[in-house]
């Protein structure tokens, strides 16, 4: 029950629809399971999908003893102070999601990590997709309405994704103009794995650092990260990707929108290529559309011969004749100028299921009502 | 229908069009003729109304109102459109979102439209991204179809074109002119841009004209006019003085 659930987290309507907009459906509709934490409280870990666990890192350690393996594997603790935060709290937060070898299920996990009223919410999140398996997760991550007060989000996520696997992780942020965020991520693609990653950030949000690896140590193993952001004034994202190409037929893409109304937005990116026979690309396109900052960063670095690594990168405004080709055929300048920005922040993922695609397009549908 | 009287356009710095007189009235097609970098295309980009050509002198009436100074969106709702010869890219808008935005959300008939220009696999595609010559004029006469403009204008409907194609597009044309109505009935008009007059063979124009250096030169059956140009080529409308 959507509104129990919902109420009894002492949430108001207009939290639950900032929730909603993140892609967490309090009424489990679509999603064979999810994963909600409020400050530091595990309210929910179910899943009825056979075949996938949904778990509190607390109840996964005492549960499975080699699942300790797999913590602080990725991301090293003393990366800097935010792992450190991470990795010296008491009580440890964040979610187990493990999909079993061979089972598959296009709904998606739902993980909800809102922040109420706590300075700061910290998670270590665990995803497992073993062998054969295929585990997709939407990741809504909001803040209450308490502009003024401020807060922290830190995050650990390590991925492995097993041969044969796929996972798919696309994150919608809906933090608040007071809230930083530091997202602290890496995968590890054995053979023929599937990684993607997907990063939609379309409201205001203080600031959010960060810049998660892809290790592609198995051979034809595919990361893709996508980014679809817009920066309002006061807003600083910090937003990288990596992708390190480690085994023969390894491929990446990392693909950037990025828009910016006065905030800044720096938008970094690096392919390694070290080994023969892979390929990477790196796109960046930005738009400002008033006066603010994108620095796109992209670097490609090969070691070997055989490895094949692109990027493009543009930064510039909406080109005139595109709004009069479109107010040629009766729309009036705004509705061009908005059909073009929605038409620049639509990126379709390849690999992605429908109902994440929709997802993503109904949060930036969301920007586009309320006029960009 | 649209009366054009002693328009002076600017380019930039640059006057391209000067003392241009031009009447078409209701249900009439003419064509415009002309040397490359005439000012053809200019007259017809002022006509829309785009940014960059400048009215310096004279005015534009469409329906008997004055538009010389209409942003373009409400030139469009009065019922002007036009097909450009080399429209712009834009990328992730896709063709089919922008029909059923210009249509009002006339899906229905916008899926109907797209299959009789062939265009239905091409909804999910960026606009004019990756289109061949064919396909981009094929995207014009359909987004045209479903803004139905009484006045069309059309920049070199066939530049581009192979002849399979010219059948569908000159075809598509004659509909959007109401070729097939009976000559009194006929209510929309056309001004049409052609070098090779192909197009001629789908519309038949009620009337030609010849602009060479930014002027409107001669005018007369359109048939004629091409003769002579195909026979003489334009070194004797560049000399000539007589409009």
């Amino acid at each position: 029950m959507p509104a129990e659930l919902g109420k009894d987290l002492g949430l108001s309507a207009e939290d639950q629809e900032r929730l909603a907009q993140s892609g967490i459906d309090l009424n489990m509709g679509n999603r064979c399971g999810s994963y909600i934490q409020v400050n530091q409280d595990v309210v929910q870990e179910s899943c009825r999908e056979e075949g996938i666990e949904v778990l509190s890192i607390g109840n996964a350690l005492k549960k499975y003893d080699w699942i300790k393996d797999y913590v602080w594997n990725l991301v090293p603790k003393d990366k800097d102070e935010y792992t450190r935060y991470v990795a010296e709290a008491s009580d440890p937060k964040g979610y187990v999601i493990i999909a079993r070898k061979g089972s598959s299920n296009i709904l998606p996990v739902q993980a909800c990590l809102y922040l109420g009223r706590e300075k700061i919410q910290h998670v270590h999140n665990v995803i497992i997709a073993e062998e054969g398996s295929e585990l997709h997760i939407v990741s809504g991550c909001a803040s209450g309405q308490h502009v003024g007060k401020g807060g922290a989000h830190y995050g650990i996520s390590e991925f492995y994704v097993g041969k044969n696997a796929k996972i798919s992780f696309t994150m919608i942020h809906t933090w608040g103009e007071d809230i930083d965020v530091y997202p602290r991520s890496a995968a590890k693609v054995e053979e023929n794995g599937v990684f993607l990653s997907n990063y939609v950030c379309m409201k205001p949000v203080h600031k959010v650092q960060m810049y998660p690896t892809a290790h592609l140590v198995g051979e034809n193993s595919v990361a893709r990260f996508s980014s679809v952001v817009i920066a309002t004034p006061g807003s600083h994202l910090d937003l990288g990707s990596r992708a390190i190409l480690g085994a023969k037929g390894a491929s990446a893409e990392l693909v950037t929108r990025a828009i910016t109304k006065g905030g800044t937005i720096i938008s970094r990116g690096h392919i390694l290529g070290k080994t023969e026979g892979t390929k990477g690309h790196l796109e960046c396109k930005g738009l400002i559309l008033k006066d603010g900052t994108i620095y796109a960063i992209p670097e490609i670095e090969g070691n070997v011969v055989g490895t094949e690594l692109s990027h493009e990168a543009a930064v510039g405004k909406i080109a005139r004749d595109e709004i009069e080709y479109l107010m040629s055929r009766g729309l009036d300048e705004e509705s061009a100028t908005a059909t073009i920005i929605r038409g620049f922040l639509d990126v379709k993922i390849a690999g992605l299921p429908d109902a994440l695609q929709k997802q993503i397009d109904a949060a930036i549908d969301v920007a586009e009502k309320a006029g960009f | 229908m649209l009366d054009i009287e002693d328009l002076h356009v600017k380019v930039g710095d640059r006057e391209v069009l000067h003392d241009v007189n031009l009447r078409i009235k209701e249900g009439e097609t003419h064509v415009l003729m002309g040397p490359n970098g005439s000012g053809k295309s200019t007259l017809l980009m002022t006509i829309m109304g785009f940014a960059n050509y400048t009215v310096t002198k004279g005015r534009i009436s469409f329906k008997d109102r004055d538009i010389t100074h209409l942003p373009i969106h409400e030139r469009a709702k009065l019922g002007i459109g036009i097909m450009f010869q080399r429209p712009p890219t834009i990328s992730g808008l896709k063709l089919g979102k922008l029909l059923v935005a210009t249509s009002g959300n006339r899906t229905e008939e916008v899926a109907e439209y797209a299959k009789n220009m062939h265009m239905d696999r091409f909804l999910e595609r960026d606009i004019n991204k990756g289109f061949s010559g064919g396909e981009i004029k094929r995207s014009e006469v359909l987004q045209l179809m479903v803004q139905k403009p009484d006045f069309v204008m059309l920049d070199e409907p066939e530049s581009g074109v192979d002849l399979e194609n010219i059948s569908l597009i000159g075809a598509a044309i004659g509909k959007l002119l109401e070729k097939e109505a009976h000559i009194i009935k006929r209510k929309k008009s056309g001004l049409v841009i052609t070098h090779t007059g192909y197009i001629l063979d789908y519309l038949d124009a009620d009337r030609g004209h010849v602009m060479c250096d930014g002027e409107i030169r001669c005018r007369g059956n359109p048939r004629e006019i091409l003769k002579d140009i195909k026979a003489r080529g334009y070194k004797e409308c560049l000399e000539c003085r007589q409009n």
